[in-house]
């Protein structure tokens, strides 16, 4: 690990996460001490606000429910007046490990966003089926969009620096879909460098990833339709 | 004849309907004139449904029947998809207050947290 004195931002946005975000908070400040933490509440209806100012992050509170895109625009938003050199975004839920955000924050070196992807090499995580092609082939052309090889596009464990932080607080994607393809495209287009480096996630705490065709062909559309929205969006 | 009184009292209670919602500030002003426009437009036709007749003949459309509910068409996805347009125009704008008022609050409560630190030393 290298010393820096540059400022982080770990942004988590939060969604009735009361349960598992004090858990969360606690690993990352172990992990990573000399980091700042805020917590966006998604208009949750349980205790998440309080639970995680607690822990010790810092908080926001959004009025109305604005969907993850929205809660991590806030989140960039509040790194660019707050002055943050480097901005991280994680899940709440725990399926991120926090022992890679040092290696992500190194990456930066050579990057302005660095995605941290699953089926890069470590880790076990799999999924199957049509949904697993829809992944696949959304990877092959963003890869081919932005010139490097991605294997895990809708990955939202990031971490980016200086002017993207900028970029992303005035442009994040709010659509479905938007905040994970929308933001390489985007990225990409706006003349930054994007890298991937292999992380490993854990697997959820509640809740399993559906699996049924019908729904991976929505997914499919969907995230086609987000393609393509991204590449001729002015 | 009796069709065309069932036009004309239409045409008349839209014209009726829309001036009362401006009279009572319910509706914005550009709305307004753009009603009341098309209301002024359509009002003779109300009287006098053949009127159209020359210009859908000119035009090769078979009647003037024909013409008018074509254009209406038209006009009304005009506009809807500017009441689209316009409804996510106020979303993005709804959404970057809700992130104006999250990041005020959060400044507020610092600053009150300073506060209580400064009084209780």
């Amino acid at each position: 690990m290298t010393v820096t004195t540059e400022r982080v931002l770990t942004i988590l946005p939060a969604w009735n996460e009361a349960e598992s975000i004090a858990a969360v908070i606690k690993e990352l400040q172990q992990e990573v001490p000399d980091m700042d933490i805020l917590v966006v509440d998604d208009c949750s209806r349980d205790a998440t606000a309080a639970v995680a100012r607690a822990a010790g992050a810092k908080v926001v509170r959004l009025p109305y429910n604005l969907g993850v895109g929205g809660a991590r625009r806030l989140g960039y938003r509040y790194a660019v007046e707050h002055g943050y050199d480097v901005a991280v975004q994680m899940d709440a839920d725990g399926q991120h490990d926090p022992r890679y955000i040092t290696d992500m924050i190194d990456a930066l070196s050579d990057a302005d966003l660095v995605i941290g992807a699953r089926f890069a090499g470590e880790g076990a995580y799999k999924v199957a089926g049509p949904r697993q092609w829809a992944m696949k082939l959304l990877s092959k052309a963003l890869s081919a969009i932005a010139r490097t090889r991605l294997t895990d596009t809708t990955s939202g464990y990031r971490a980016c620096r200086g002017e993207l932080i900028n970029f992303y607080s005035r442009n994040f994607p709010v659509e479905y879909l938007g905040d994970t393809v929308d933001t390489i495209v985007q990225a990409k287009r706006s003349g930054y460098v994007i890298k991937q480096i292999p992380v490993s996630m854990r697997p959820r705490q509640g809740g399993t990833p559906s699996n049924s065709p019908s729904k991976a062909m929505i997914y499919l559309f969907r995230s086609g339709l987000a393609l393509l929205l991204a590449l001729v969006r002015r | 004849m009796r069709l065309t009184f069932v036009t004309a009292t239409t045409g008349l209670v839209m014209l009726v309907v829309i001036f009362e919602l401006l009279r009572r500030r319910q509706l914005r002003e550009k709305y307004g004139a753009l009603w009341l426009l098309v209301a002024v437009a359509v009002l003779p036709l109300a009287f006098i449904p053949t009127l159209l007749d020359g210009l859908s003949s000119f035009l090769g459309i078979a009647s003037g029947l024909s013409l008018f509910l074509f254009a209406s068409v038209v006009f009304l996805l005009l506009v809807a998809v500017h009441l689209s347009w316009e409804s996510s125009r106020l979303e993005e704008e709804t959404r970057s207050l809700s992130e104006e008022i999250a990041l005020l609050r959060a400044d507020v409560a610092e600053l009150q947290e300073l506060r209580e630190k400064v009084k209780t030393p």
